[in-house]
């Protein structure tokens, strides 16, 4: 235990930006950034000055970091070109926009978590201003900035053309952002079509317009060791409740529990909170928006939730975000669901012990239940163009640019599934192969489910997330504090608080 | 000697009414706060202002809310979470409040001994209220961690007195005690020094007069120094009342009102409600309703507390 306890104290201190600041809702999936001191101070090979163009405070903390991505592509032409060949592409007739003269652009995004995110965009943008003289500032704003930032940029009608958004904001800014069903036509004619997610978030709610561009989504499967699950006599989690109970009390009886957060983490609680109603069939709201939480299916999911909640390593309504890749790091759990930044961490630690654990790490695709489809969403971020920008047409131009497989194809097969793409071309690209333990990620956006479901996208839903509604219901019936019926009934009241009144 | 006496003559002309307004003593003091009004009135009595519409408004962020009257209030009135905060917010300052004056009290009567090392350690105290309170929000966090409390460590792997880790912050009561031990132990310096400043004030002979006549140490705490430290101690308590009241980064940063809401505090149900939720004007009808409480706390604080000795002067027995 001291080796454990030590080594998690390392993982997290080399490993994170800032404790339990998550605020923007990414399920399962961490904002863990692997570096360490000693790469920090190695210099970015290429690239620097376009980077320290533009960069906050603690983007020049971490800005060394970037070496690991570059570690892994050297030369960003040259396998620029690579990339691009492996997504199939349909012939459709070019789209040109007709650039404004003297146009500039200005573009507010989240920040990146794992740093060729970040490198890619830049290396991207200064791409299209010598491609079309056209100057792109982008700037990185931290997740819990992102909403209210861009909720000053659509009420004053001023600062950036472009945010690339969180999932419901095209829908809050609908009247202040541009059409951009004719990029959209094109993209997914050329891409073999949108995921259904991207439909979801991309669209007008209930109309075919399109109102903004999915750039990506983040997701977060199961994610477990190997060998542990080998143990106890299984290859692969069974993908039905019980097999999966089973599973757990196995884990639990071997002294390798599963865990997963029931506390106030913002994306991990949320992201198990909407698993375990999704695959029990149950909805927050109906097709047309009212609550639908009262319901026997929740009542089974709470039920359910009781189970499992007993086979869990004790603590979990206490974990934040980070929690269960700690203690994941630390060999404490077996089995989480989780993002690819867990992955990505241990596999990238210079730690030999994380490294081994890594090759013994696995992913898998939610259990389904009751559900057809695997019951899971993901985080997706929208490019917006907003009405205020004198330059409409560059702006179009500049996500059309981003989107095409040339620049795309690096930028995502280089976040390794930190980002799955809207365009289902992308998913034959061979690093989701090369590595098969990033497959589930591949198929992040190909899903029905949406914070929400299965009503209209509002903020209504941002606003129940941000309560722990649903975490709450679960948590307190889970550990016997309240009866099923009762926080069902609870839980459904809270809710229609916001729906009621968006 | 022939003296000449001139003829004393001021001539003055008639003032100007810039330099009569100027030398009007109610204008010139008027003149002089003015500064400091307008500081009060854009950076407090604006913000209070907003939050006070804002609380009879539906603004989400995002959209610029209408006015709809009390209707945060009726809704948060039917509201269990709420008033569950209420009940913590009440709960956590009072049991908070009296644990950091009992300890802050007599770590303050112990450091006003004569001991080696006295400035060194006198500073040493002060480390919980220097460190910003994120950091040791943080620490606490590490140390109320289920799987990596450092506690939990001693008890169960080195010294093998418990077979189980404890669960600080996970089940109500326990969360709610570990979040007042972790605000007394950030108080206490305050307290402490302060009071320690107090204590100094105390002069010596009064001590001296009291020994001769016999006094115990008990009846000269009671009847010397508790008396004497009336003053300072009121306006402490005021202070720590509304510190802790008003308290956030603790709870934020260690629970986040988990389990269950069971640790929420009124300010951190706002924010949450307002910033991360973005409903705006919820957050601040609760933010709104904290108003009362504070109000009544200092006000019990400066009439109950301080009224012979501090507000009225000494010899008001």
């Amino acid at each position: 235990m001291a080796a454990a306890y030590t080594a998690a104290c390392k993982f997290r201190f080399t490993s994170r930006h800032a404790p339990r600041e998550t605020t923007a809702r990414l399920p399962w999936s961490k904002r863990a950034t692997p570096r360490t001191w000693a790469n920090q101070t190695q210099e970015h090979p290429q690239g620097r000055a376009d980077i320290m163009a533009n960069i906050t405070r603690r983007d020049s903390l971490v800005l060394g970091a970037a070496t690991l991505g570059a570690g892994t592509i050297p030369l960003i032409g040259a396998q620029a070109q690579d990339v691009a060949g492996e997504v199939p592409i349909e012939n459709v007739a070019p789209l040109r926009y007709a650039i404004e003269k003297d146009a500039t652009l200005r573009v507010l995004r989240p920040a990146k978590f794992i740093d060729p995110d970040e490198v890619f965009w830049r290396e991207n943008s200064k791409k299209f201003t010598a491609q079309t003289g056209v100057p792109v500032r982008v700037d990185f704003v931290s997740w819990e900035d992102m909403r209210p930032q861009t909720a000053v940029v659509a009420n004053t009608g001023a600062g950036p053309d472009i945010v690339v958004g969180f999932s419901s904001d095209p829908q809050i800014y609908a009247s202040k952002i541009h059409d951009m069903t004719d990029l959209a036509d094109y993209l997914g004619k050329k891409y073999g079509g949108w995921y259904d997610l991207a439909r979801v978030y991309g669209r007008k709610w209930g109309t075919n317009n399109w109102i903004s561009i999915p750039i990506g989504g983040g997701t977060g499967p199961l994610v477990y060791r190997k060998s542990w699950l080998k143990e106890v006599g299984y290859d692969r989690i069974p993908d039905d409740h019980q097999g999966f109970l089973q599973v757990c009390q196995k884990l639990q009886k071997a002294g390798h529990p599963w865990g997963m957060s029931l506390g106030h983490a913002l994306g991990d609680a949320n992201g198990y909170a909407s698993w375990l109603l999704w695959s029990h069939n149950a909805m927050l709201t109906d097709e047309k928006g009212k609550i639908a939480l009262d319901s026997k299916e929740t009542q089974d999911a709470l039920k359910y939730a009781t189970e499992l909640h007993k086979t869990m390593i004790p603590g979990t309504l206490t974990w934040g975000d980070p929690s269960n890749n700690q203690a994941y790091a630390a060999g404490s759990i077996s089995l989480t669901f989780n993002g690819v930044s867990l992955y990505y961490v241990i596999k990238n630690s210079p730690d030999p012990k994380l490294k081994e654990m890594a090759a013994d790490t696995e992913h898998q695709e939610v259990p389904k239940g009751r559900a057809t489809r695997p019951p899971r969403s993901a985080t997706p971020i929208n490019a917006m163009v907003f009405k205020h920008t004198k330059f409409p047409n560059a702006a179009k131009a500049y996500i059309q640019f981003l989107m095409e497989r040339e620049q795309y194809g690096p930028w995502l097969s280089n976040c390794i599934g930190y980002w799955s793409q809207p365009l289902k071309a992308y998913a034959k690209m061979k690093f989701w192969t090369a590595d098969p333990k990033l497959a589930p990620f591949a198929a992040a956006m190909d899903t029905p489910y949406y914070d929400g479901y299965k009503g209209p996208v509002t903020p209504a839903s941002a606003a129940v997330t941000a309560n722990y509604v649903l975490v709450d219901m679960f948590a307190s019936v889970a550990t016997g504090n309240a009866m099923p019926q009762a926080a069902a009934k609870e839980a459904a009241r809270q809710a229609k608080r916001y729906y009621e009144k968006a | 000697m022939d003296a000449t006496v001139y003829p004393l003559t001021i001539t003055r002309k008639p003032d100007s009414w810039l330099a009569r307004l100027f030398d009007n003593k109610s204008f010139l003091a008027f003149l002089c706060m003015l500064p400091t009004a307008g500081l009060l009135l854009v950076f407090l009595t604006y913000p209070l202002g907003l939050g006070l519409w804002l609380a009879m408004t539906d603004t989400t962020i995002g959209e610029r809310g209408k006015f709809i009257g009390l209707e945060n209030f009726e809704s948060l009135w039917d509201d269990p979470v709420f008033w569950l905060s209420v009940f913590n917010t009440l709960f956590y300052t009072i049991v908070a409040t009296a644990g950091k004056f009992l300890l802050g009290l007599w770590l303050a009567l112990l450091l006003n001994n004569h001991f080696p090392f006295k400035a060194f350690i006198r500073a040493i105290v002060l480390l919980p209220w220097i460190v910003p309170t994120v950091l040791s929000a943080i620490a606490w966090w590490w140390i109320y961690s289920p799987q990596f409390s450092i506690v939990s460590y001693i008890f169960v792997d080195v010294l093998h007195w418990s077979d189980r880790y404890f669960d600080f912050i996970g089940t109500p009561w326990p969360a709610r005690w570990s979040l007042i031990v972790a605000n007394v132990w950030r108080a206490i310096p305050f307290v402490a020094i302060t009071l320690l400043a107090g204590l100094q004030t105390i002069s010596p002979s009064l001590y001296e007069a009291a020994l001769l006549d016999g006094a115990s140490p008990f009846q000269q705490f009671r009847r010397i120094t508790l008396p004497l430290l009336m003053p300072i101690l009121s306006v402490v308590m005021t202070l720590s009342v509304l510190f802790t009241f008003s308290d956030f980064q603790l709870v934020y940063a260690i629970t986040r009102g988990g389990p269950f809401n069971t640790t929420h505090l009124m300010a951190t149900l706002a924010f949450q409600r307002a910033i991360p939720g973005s409903q705006l004007g919820e957050g601040a009808a609760i933010a709104v309703a904290m108003i009362p409480f504070l109000i009544a706390a200092t006000l019990l604080s400066y009439f109950g507390l301080g009224r012979r000795k501090w507000q009225q002067g000494e010899a008001n027995d």
